[in-house]
């Protein structure tokens, strides 16, 4: 029998694999990019570019909680000048990449994207839901109508796909996905981190130096699971779903319940970059024991009940 | 089990190393089972949570390790006492692969804190040990007792330069290793020190074909290969380091020693 097909198109962005790098994770070098590429991302995102250079908070940035990890890295990046010089080192024109923008309102993404333009960018994920940085994240997406200027602002400047990345910490995220596809987004990413704290017992005190993070891993699996089989009922643009991917079977959840393609991030943390291969053969294999030829044939298929 | 959680340490012992240089030793099982080379991500409450080389393990459940008084962080650890809450999460990293034979070590400044363990080990696999210390003047040294006295236990030899010639040979460290080289077989170097140090080691090691291994430092911000703060190349020195082997220090070899990344992620000129 013939490999199951596990390749997948999202609007113009044609993928050989459904497992994307989640944005934030090992995104400011371009080299990192292209070894997690080589390593069996079917694409990679950026860590979110700003249009001015921001340095993060201070360390403690990280902490692992029990199922998960707790990070508060503050949006530190390069600004988007040195960001496109970064780029612009070498040749990346075979690889999908995806780059990561966020901002407080819609000149700067206009901005931003006018400055890449150029180069050979797949698409863009527009970050409206960091949890833990205070005008350019959950403030953002919470805000219907600067929302929309975004995204149209973002439309107007580039032909590339535009994914939108949305918060679990909305009161609802059903509409917030509505409300992107309305205005042009190309597809939905659910979800960003949830707003959580971890306290050290013995000095009494947050252990992040931010005190408060986003947090990632298998113990949100469940809540992002439920959010793309919410939203796959109202939308029809592509989800890609993002939140607590360590194995294979948490892959397959997310197809499941209507996701195109998933976004792996903390769960490097727990089986290095070897994550990719692993999943993407257990996908194959599950495919191949279920019958399927291709992976399309089972996106949403739990709604059949 | 979660194990990427600071663990708090009460600090037993503070060593003066040098005016500027003190090592802090605390009880940690699993800090007194690092290798030579890992690194623990050292949580100062308040302050800042920064890399530090392991520079002591013992068989009680004791660690250390050495820190000079230069930014926010090292002098608030430099200033602690007997007593004083750290957190601890690691060790992480790839650790220096000791062999047996005759090898040689180059170190300046607290970039020797990892060789000093590395050396214990080499010496009780009866290796003999070329080392080379080198320091801008006489007063930077540090550790040079404790390396004389774990290398009186082999036929070893220390070499000490300096650039103002205060102390030993006037020169810098690298200068002394081709006469090394030249007179006999050095089956495999190991360095730790100043970035331009490391890649002038790994220049003269490839002209002889030695084998070399090199513990490299970089901003590093979560310690366990996801957040990229610390990417030279393609490699994360967390990770995929903060030793490495020849074969990849050659392949970063255009990034050794010229530029390293901010806190931003911006490359800036070292």
């Amino acid at each position: 029998m013939q490999e199951p097909d596990l390749s997948i198109e999202i609007s113009s962005l044609k993928m050989e694999s459904p497992l994307m790098l989640a944005s934030g994770i090992l995104g400011t070098s371009i080299e990192l990019l292209r070894r997690v590429f080589e390593d069996g991302a079917g694409a990679v995102v950026t860590k979110s570019i700003g249009y001015e250079q921001r340095m993060g908070y201070d360390n403690p940035t990280i902490v692992e909680v029990y199922g998960g990890y707790l990070n508060a890295i503050g949006l530190s990046n390069p600004g988007i000048k040195e960001f496109y010089k970064e780029l612009s080192r070498s040749k990346i024109d075979d690889l999908p990449l995806v780059v990561s923008l966020f901002g407080a309102e819609s000149s700067e993404f206009s901005e931003m994207i006018s400055i890449l333009n150029e180069l050979e960018v797949k698409a863009y994920e527009l970050n409206i839901s960091c949890p833990h940085v205070k005008g350019f994240g959950v403030e953002v997406c919470q805000d219907a109508k600067l929302v929309e200027d975004i995204i149209e602002a973002v439309k107007k400047e580039t032909q590339k796909p535009v994914f939108v990345k949305l918060s679990p910490n909305l009161t609802d995220i059903v509409n917030a996905a509505k409300l992107a596809e309305d205005v042009g987004a190309d597809a939905i990413t659910v979800t960003n981190t949830f707003k959580a704290m971890s306290i050290d017992i013995e000095t009494c005190r947050p252990i992040l130096a931010n005190k408060i993070g986003g947090l990632s891993g298998p113990v949100i699996k469940p809540i992002a699971v439920r959010c793309v089989y919410e939203i796959y009922q109202n939308v029809d643009i592509p989800i890609i779903g993002c939140g607590g991917v360590v194995d294979w079977q948490d892959a397959i959840e997310f197809f499941l319940v209507g996701a195109t393609a998933i976004q792996i991030g903390t769960g490097i943390a727990y089986k290095g970059l070897s994550v990719f291969e692993k999943i993407k053969q257990g996908i194959k294999d599950y495919l191949t024991l279920k019958g399927k030829s291709s992976l399309r044939d089972i996106v949403g298929l739990a709604h059949g009940f | 089990m979660v194990s990427d959680k600071p663990r708090i340490v009460k600090v037993l012992n503070v060593r003066d190393e040098s005016k500027t240089v003190r090592s802090l030793i605390f009880e940690d099982d699993i800090c007194s089972k690092a290798r030579p080379g890992q690194f623990v991500m050292v949580w100062i409450p308040g302050v800042d949570e920064i890399p530090m080389s392991i520079s002591m393990t013992k068989a009680n459940g004791l660690a250390g390790f050495t820190v000079r008084k230069v930014g926010e962080a090292s002098s608030a650890l430099f200033d602690m006492e007997a007593g004083s809450l750290l957190g601890v999460r690691g060790p992480y990293g790839r650790h220096f692969t000791p062999i047996i034979g005759d090898v040689m070590i180059v170190g300046a400044g607290t970039g020797l804190a990892p060789l000093m363990p590395l050396s214990e080990i080499l010496t009780q696999n009866l290796s003999s040990i070329h080392m080379i210390i080198g320091g801008k003047t006489i007063d930077e040294f540090v550790f040079v007792d404790r390396a004389r006295a774990i290398l009186s236990k082999t036929k070893s030899e220390i070499i000490i330069t300096t650039e103002d010639g205060s102390y030993g040979t006037k020169g810098l460290a690298t200068d002394a290793m081709e006469p090394i080289l030249k007179e006999g077989h050095i089956d495999k170097i190991y360095t730790c020190g100043p970035e331009l140090m490391i890649k002038k080691v790994l220049e003269i090691a490839q002209v002889f074909s030695v084998p070399i291994q090199a513990s490299l430092e970089r901003i590093m911000k979560c310690g366990i290969g996801i957040c990229g703060s610390c990417c030279i190349g393609r490699y994360r020195v967390c990770k995929d380091g903060p030793v490495f082997d020849s074969p990849k220090l050659e392949e970063i070899i255009g990034e050794l020693g010229l530029f390293k990344r901010d806190h931003s992620g911006r490359a800036t000129i070292i």
